[in-house]
């Protein structure tokens, strides 16, 4: 009940802002989780196209602000539980659960996430950390793939996500990682669709300003997988991807495909340094 | 030649019932300008007052603040707000920029409204699957009555 309150105070809230419009960039708040401070805003590296970089985290109201920094009550923490109970338990024709191969996810998964999406050698190919979940239970475990940006499997990254938290976004980019990054950077500047917006037209270009109802973020991947009030859920990178696309009157791309990796490391890459905040919690 | 008949009864009737909307292919600008009324017929600027609020129609507020329509929440901060462009733009420069703005402004943000090609995976209108017929995001009729509207706009 509390926690409805104070989000129907975060929408009472912004609606008194619609008349006056003074938002205009990220706010100044400092985000706090447990004693320790995430670093939300940091000068652009050497070739960042963004100075400074911001986690969309500061575009947010107060009220969706609060939510993230409290374990109790995001919401998000719901599903990392499930996760922790799937983490442990046996599926699939191997008799093996995650924790068999990997035993605690604090030790085994930490850090994990700050490299993701990262190039795996002996598939030949850029895979998210969703690629890794899957790849163990369909061969190491004999149990069938989860549904890319689904419930399960969104759990399960932000349950791994988690034991990053705090840590700074270091994708690798060069190497055989270095085309799916140039392939990510140009789909990020196409204009798609029938309203030919490109990801930066909004997020670069317009970062702090109102579109409709929402305050352009820079579009940072750093709090995936995010929970979300519009659909009460967790989400993947790739859905959030697949919605802004859909927005400009578009084809989109499906969550998985090798698209929508190529974007997550150039993404990843354009937020590298920020804190990792999985999971996130945002409108 | 026989659609010429009616020619007969009376030229004022004539262009009202014989006129075909014109094709978004067929638009002719000048200088970003589009001349000739996409219809043949004069914009209903209430109705244009609804599409520039409508987000299944022009939603033109999620990107420009408009003062008249304060009582439509949600105004964006995209473009510059739309107070006064009836004095800034002629009619036809209007009818240019609502129809394929990036005639008028180079590489411009702003969605052409009256245009059916040139689009990098367009799609079912906001479904995400790919479109099979390409419609413009307005008609001929609905860029009219936003132009209407816009005319009233001044300072
Ligand atoms: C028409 C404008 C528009 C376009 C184009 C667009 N987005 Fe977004 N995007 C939004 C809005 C509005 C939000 C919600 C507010 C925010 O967080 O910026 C959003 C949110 C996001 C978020 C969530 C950020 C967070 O902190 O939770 C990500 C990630 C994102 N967009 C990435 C992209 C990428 C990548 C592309 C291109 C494929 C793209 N967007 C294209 C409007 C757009
Ligand atoms: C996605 C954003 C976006 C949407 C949606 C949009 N516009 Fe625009 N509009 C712009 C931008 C940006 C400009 C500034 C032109 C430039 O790029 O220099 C502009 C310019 C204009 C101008 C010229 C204003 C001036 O004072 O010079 C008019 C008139 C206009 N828009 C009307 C409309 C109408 C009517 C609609 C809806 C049918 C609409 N716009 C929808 C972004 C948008």
């Amino acid at each position: 009940m509390l926690k409805k309150a104070i989000v129907l105070a975060g929408a009472a809230a912004l609606t008194g802002l619609a008349s006056t419009a003074v938002l205009a960039g990220p706010d100044d708040d400092e985000l706090v989780i447990d004693g320790e401070t995430f670093v939300t805003e940091l000068p652009g590296f050497e070739g960042s196209p963004l100075d400074p970089i911001y986690s969309g985290w500061r575009f947010r109201d107060d009220a969706t602000q609060a939510l993230e920094m409290d374990d109790f009550e995001n919401p998000a923490f719901v599903f990392v539980e499930q996760a922790a109970e799937s983490w442990e338990t046996v599926e699939g024709t191997e008799g093996k659960s995650c924790a068999s191969c990997h035993g605690a996810v604090e030790e085994s998964m930490k850090g994990v996430r700050a490299s993701m999406p990262s190039y795996n050698e002996a598939a030949g190919e850029l895979w998210s950390l969703e690629n890794y979940v899957n790849f163990c239970r369909t061969e190491r475990m004999g149990a069938d793939a989860l549904k890319w940006d689904g419930d399960e499997l969104n759990a399960m990254t932000a349950l791994i996500a988690l034991q990053s938290r705090g840590m700074p976004m270091a994708p690798v980019i060069d190497g055989p990682a270095a085309e799916w990054f140039e392939r990510g950077k140009e789909i990020y500047y196409t204009r798609y669709g029938q309203l030919e917006l490109s990801c930066a037209n909004c997020h670069e270009d317009h970062t702090g300003d109102m579109i409709r109802a929402d305050h352009l973020s820079q579009g940072q991947i750093n709090g995936f997988p995010t929970y979300r009030f519009k659909n009460t859920k967790l989400n993947s990178a790739h859905g959030r991807f697949k919605g802004c696309i859909r927005d400009t009157r578009a084809e989109t791309f499906a969550p998985g495909s090798p698209e929508f990796r190529a974007l997550e490391l150039y993404v990843a890459w354009r937020g590298q340094g920020l804190s990792i905040e999985s999971p996130s919690v945002r409108n | 030649m026989k659609r010429l008949a009616p020619l007969a009864i009376g030229a004022a009737l004539v262009s009202a019932a014989a006129w075909a909307d014109t094709a978004p292919g067929d638009v002719a600008f000048t200088d970003g300008a589009v001349e000739q009324s996409l219809t043949g017929k004069p914009g209903d600027a209430a109705n244009g007052r609804v599409v520039l609020g409508d987000r299944g129609q022009g939603n033109c507020v999620a990107c420009h603040q408009v003062s008249e329509m304060a009582d439509v929440p949600w105004h964006g901060e995209i473009g510059p707000p739309l107070d006064g462009v009836g004095d800034r733009w002629s009619e036809a420069e209007l009818r240019g920029i609502v129809s394929n703005a990036k005639m008028m402004f180079d590489g411009t943000m702003m969605p052409s409204f009256y245009k059916v090609d040139g689009f990098i995976r367009p799609g079912d209108a906001y479904t995400g699957n790919a479109a099979e017929v390409v419609t413009p995001i307005l008609s001929a009729e609905q860029v009219e009555d936003v132009v209407a509207y816009l005319m009233t706009l001044k300072e």
